[in-house]
């Protein structure tokens, strides 16, 4: 069995010292696998999300990439260790063109290797290929979100993290997303997913976690979790209860 | 009315543009006004004049050529001057600024920005008196141009050195890495660490170039006007209405608004009167931001 290569332990975090909204939430995730952290709104899924990624400060807890501790590490040092943040909204630079957006991300690998990873990574988003010189805050919804997922992928990252890619956007293109997701799963990616949208999310993850007031509540298999008649009910409501 | 402010209101306006430019930055990047911006000018103009006399005294013919009022002795000024400039900012925010962005609102920067400017023009005031200096005092006969227009050989090199450092800026802002982080930073602070850019970094290079452009105009405006400790926050009021009314964060906004306010200041001059210079230009800016709130090239919030 795969260690993950991800690991928040006991995170307790938030904006204001003393107020967490994360008290003691966990997860893991391994790569090559879609983790989804799933709950209703105020669990504090995306603080958590936004605390692994150094945005949101950490009072106690351990985060771990590939066992080296990055909990004091500065957010802007997070992508060069391997683990890439897509922030839920303002995700492109919107005054800058699609391949702006890209070459800013870029940057921080060799530069013999910079061309080739920008080639690569249109070559994944073709339909951002056809648009370079577009400026991204002329992108559609959908391709925004494509555009936010490149920037984070073009440098090869070891763990992806996305703050409710689907929010937003309309159902086609939320499919067209998730499909891409689990393209990029497929290269070997660990993916941490947080979403509103539990049907998508449980329908392309492997595991999930479900987090109540900055807890963690259940946690299991994606399949377990949406067949568990207590969570559909209790966090879910009608969304899944059909899909269960 | 005679075609002539055309030509005084394009040297004032690049001028005005160059300061703008750093103040715009500082403004979008750092989210205060800046009210140092305009020591980094008067303190930039008299680094050229010291240099530039110390290598005169040192070798004589450094001290002009061509039909100009100056030489490569003040070209070299120029570039002290530039380096004088981002000493200065990157001093100013070390010691000053840093630990007030991490405490304080911006209420609190923007006071502290207006009393750390009183003390650096009292400063320099102590140090070179309030007596008006020049870099030469030979008179300049200016050149035809047609149509009633006429410049000094002055005036043109240094509209001719502004469009080189527009030029420059404009590279460094689109063509380098540094300059993407700019842009990016300026649009979203947050977006910018995650995509791996230190904004600590990015913070020094919006210094660094303000103050080295604010310099560069201080010395072009003692070329063509005179050197005061005051001139740079005279230039306040028309750099922070050139940098509104191109839109905060937009360097091409910073240089129209730049040449808007000097075209604009010197045709009420020629139909106004002298009192009138800053009053037209501010009109002119109202009229403006009523249409367009956001500047000419604004973003909206």
């Amino acid at each position: 069995m795969t260690a993950p290569i991800l690991e928040a332990t006991r995170i307790v975090a938030g904006y204001e010292p003393g107020l967490p909204i994360v008290r003691g939430a966990s997860i893991a995730a391994k790569a090559g696998e879609i983790t989804a952290i799933l709950g209703p709104n105020g669990a504090g899924k995306s603080t958590l999300i936004k605390a692994i990624a150094g945005l949101v400060l950490v009072s106690s807890g351990k985060i771990t990439l590939a066992d080296a501790d990055i909990t004091e590490t500065p957010a802007h040092q997070h992508i060069r260790q391997g683990l890439a943040f897509v922030p839920q909204t303002e995700n492109v630079f919107a005054g800058m063109s699609v391949e702006e957006n890209l070459k800013i991300a870029v940057h921080i690998l060799p530069k013999a290797a910079r061309a080739d990873r920008l080639e690569k990574t249109f070559a994944l988003f073709p339909d951002l290929a056809r648009q370079r010189q577009l400026l991204a805050g002329r992108l559609s919804g959908g391709q925004r979100q494509m555009l936010a997922a490149a920037r984070a992928l073009v440098v090869e990252p070891r763990v992806l993290m996305l703050d409710e890619p689907s929010a937003g956007l309309s159902p086609k293109f939320v499919a067209s997303v998730f499909a891409k997701l689990v393209e990029i799963r497929q290269i070997g990616v660990a993916i941490v997913l947080v979403e509103q949208n539990v049907r998508a999310a449980l329908a392309i993850a492997d595991r999930a976690y479900v987090l109540v007031e900055g807890e963690n509540r259940h946690e299991g298999t994606a399949r377990d979790l949406a067949n568990d008649p207590n969570v559909a009910a209790l966090y879910f409501g009608a969304h899944t209860e059909r899909a269960a | 009315m005679n075609l002539q402010f055309v030509a005084d209101g394009l040297a004032m306006g690049a001028m005005i543009g160059l300061g703008a430019i750093g103040l715009t930055l500082t403004y979008s990047i750092l989210r205060f006004a800046n009210f140092v911006h305009g020591e980094f000018i008067a303190w930039g103009a008299y680094t050229g004049l010291v240099v530039a006399n110390g290598l005169i005294v040192l070798s004589p013919k450094s001290g002009s050529f061509g039909p100009f009022s100056f030489g490569w002795a003040l070209l070299i000024g120029l570039f002290a001057a530039m380096l004088c400039g981002v000493a200065l900012a990157l001093l100013v925010d070390k010691f000053a600024f840093k630990q007030l962005r991490m405490q304080s609102n911006t209420i609190v920067l923007v006071i502290a920005s207006f009393g750390l400017s009183l003390a650096l023009r009292s400063l320099l005031e102590f140090f070179v008196t309030s007596q008006p200096a020049y870099y030469s005092r030979d008179i300049q006969m200016a050149v035809p141009l047609g149509l009633g227009v006429r410049v000094t050989p002055d005036q043109l090199l240094v509209l001719a050195l502004a469009a080189g450092l527009l030029v420059v800026v404009h590279v460094i802002l689109t063509r380098t890495h540094a300059g993407r982080a700019m842009r990016a930073f300026s649009e979203n602070p947050l977006l910018a660490e995650v995509a791996g850019i230190d904004g600590a970094a990015v913070v020094r290079m919006t210094w660094a170039l303000g103050g080295a452009l604010a310099a560069a105009s201080g010395v072009m405006l003692g070329i063509t006007v005179q050197i005061r400790p005051t001139m740079g926050f005279d230039m306040l009021l028309p750099l922070f209405a050139a940098a509104i009314l191109g839109g905060i964060g937009s360097v091409p906004g910073a240089v129209m608004g730049g040449l808007i306010i000097g075209l604009a200041e010197a045709g009420g001059v020629q139909l106004f009167g002298g009192s009138y210079r800053a009053a037209v230009a501010f009109l002119i800016l109202i009229a403006v931001l009523l249409v367009r709130p956001n500047g000419l090239f604004g973003r909206r919030p």
